[in-house]
């Protein structure tokens, strides 16, 4: 049994708030400039320029990289072996988040209520993902999420006769649904499986995995390449001028699901894609 | 074509700008989004005036990050333009006529764009940090309380745009991708 502070969590929180907003992960920027080496069409070679250029000062005058700095999406793997003692787990997130966000300068983009909607005035409450895993250590990402390409995504529940076409086909129709709003160039996370609410969250992780891997299975990695080779093919382009990044990665993930059901969900995020992992 | 241009947006220079421009605008304009344009179309419900004068003025659909010290504004990108759709034509009605933003419009708002000459102009969306450096001024007017979604005056300087609908409704967002793919089957 380890035991670590509530206090040790707060702290990794709140500066992996103020990271994650200010450094694009190191796939992400890969995948800027493999694209704008690739793309021919001019007008797209000056967004692709000017987004490279952004991500660059943000990360030479630690400025947030999107003033939508995001809600605070907060993936904990908590291993078993671990006691968390000295305050309550969501308290010491939120505290992490609110420092985070008041420290950093961040954006206060959270409502208290959908439909009242009154500022809670320090981006809390986190959204807060909690997993049990082997072990005596707890790994946590803040993956901020921007809400233009929240706003796109999309989840629907398939009959299973629907097949490998169905997907394929409410893929494209979602990100040409998206069209120029969620800032494309964009990263698209499928979540495909489980129950309802588990596909989404398939759809959420995938946009955590790195753009330069591909899913272990063989036959998921071969659809992830299709599926961007295809969608870079609709010529939406960045920001949706025309061109041919339309989208800079697509990871899928999956997991078993029900003999009637195949529900598909379908999370949208921008070129501005950001997570950030430290292990207690 | 590309142009240098400075506000206000009389009614003569936005029709002189043409769907796919580059711009580089100069001059005063005022930001609001979801919370503060519901505000200002209450207002003039009731009856009141706006807290800026609405004629000829452009509108940036902007929530900035909060200015660190000794700097103008945090970092300033658009935010997706549909979500103002709803108070659109109302704002031209009473005279705006410039909107930066980013995303797709609806058919309502380009007639109300027809009709007032309005322009919808592109900034590029995610890239806050770089649209700050053109950011001259920051003033709040109004509506203090909605924080990030408060009313301010900015002055800019050579902010990068792009025509995205002018005001006889051509769409980069349709004519721009036609082009590329219409480019790429020539090949």
């Amino acid at each position: 049994m380890r035991e670590i502070q509530a206090e040790t969590i707060t702290d990794v929180v709140e500066r992996l708030c103020v990271e994650a907003n200010e450094y694009l992960p190191e796939d992400v920027k890969c995948a800027l400039r493999d694209c704008r080496a690739r793309e021919d069409w001019p007008a797209a070679q000056d967004v692709l320029d000017k987004i490279i250029e952004n991500y660059e000062i943000a990360q030479r005058q630690e400025v947030p990289i999107c003033q939508d700095t995001g809600m605070a999406c907060v993936f904990l793997e908590i291993g078993q072996d671990v006691h968390i003692s000295g305050g309550d787990l969501r308290g010491a997130v939120d505290e992490g988040v609110r420092r985070g966000y008041g420290k950093g300068y961040l954006r206060k983009s959270v409502v208290k209520d959908p439909l009242r909607r009154e500022n809670t005035g320090d981006n809390t409450p986190a959204m807060l993902y909690t997993e049990l895993v082997p072990g005596e250590q707890i790994r946590v990402t803040v993956a901020p999420k921007g809400f233009g390409s929240e706003n796109m995504s999309a989840i629907r529940m398939f009959k299973p006769s629907a097949g490998l076409q169905g997907i394929r086909d409410f893929i494209l129709e979602t990100v040409e649904a998206a069209g120029p709003n969620p800032c494309p160039p964009m990263v698209i996370g499928v979540g495909i499986g489980g129950t309802f609410d588990k596909a989404a969250l398939l759809a959420k992780k995938a946009l955590l995995r790195p753009l330069d891997s591909r899913n272990p299975d063989p036959f998921y990695a071969g659809l992830e390449e299709e599926m961007l080779e295809r969608i870079n093919w609709l010529g939406i382009g960045p920001q949706g001028f025309g061109g041919r990044t339309t989208a800079l990665g697509l990871n899928i993930e999956t997991m078993p699901t029900h003999i009637a059901g195949m529900p598909c969900a379908i999370n949208i995020s921008c070129h501005v894609t950001r997570h950030r992992t430290e292990v207690i | 074509m590309e142009r240098h241009i400075t506000l206000p947006l009389t009614e003569e220079l936005a029709r002189s700008l043409h769907a796919g421009d580059t711009v580089y605008l100069t001059g005063t304009v005022y930001t609001s989004r979801d919370a503060g344009h519901k505000r200002m179309c209450e207002a003039l419900a009731r009856g009141e005036e706006l807290p800026f004068d609405p004629k000829d003025a452009t509108i940036y659909y902007v929530g900035p990050s909060p200015a660190k010290p000794g700097q103008v504004i945090g970092s300033a990108g658009p935010t997706t333009s549909g979500r103002m759709d709803a108070y659109a034509p109302t704002m031209m009605y009473v005279g705006a006529r410039g909107m930066i933003g980013k995303g797709a419009r609806l058919p309502e708002v380009v007639e109300a764009m027809k009709k007032y000459s309005g322009v919808y102009f592109g900034a590029i969306g995610g890239a806050g940090a770089l649209l700050a450096k053109c950011i001259k001024e920051a003033e709040l007017i109004a509506y203090e309380d909605l924080g990030a979604e408060a009313l301010r005056r900015l002055y800019v300087e050579e902010m990068p745009l792009v025509v995205i609908i002018d005001c006889e409704g051509n769409d980069l967002y349709k004519t721009g991708r036609a082009a590329y793919l219409a480019q790429r089957g020539e090949e």
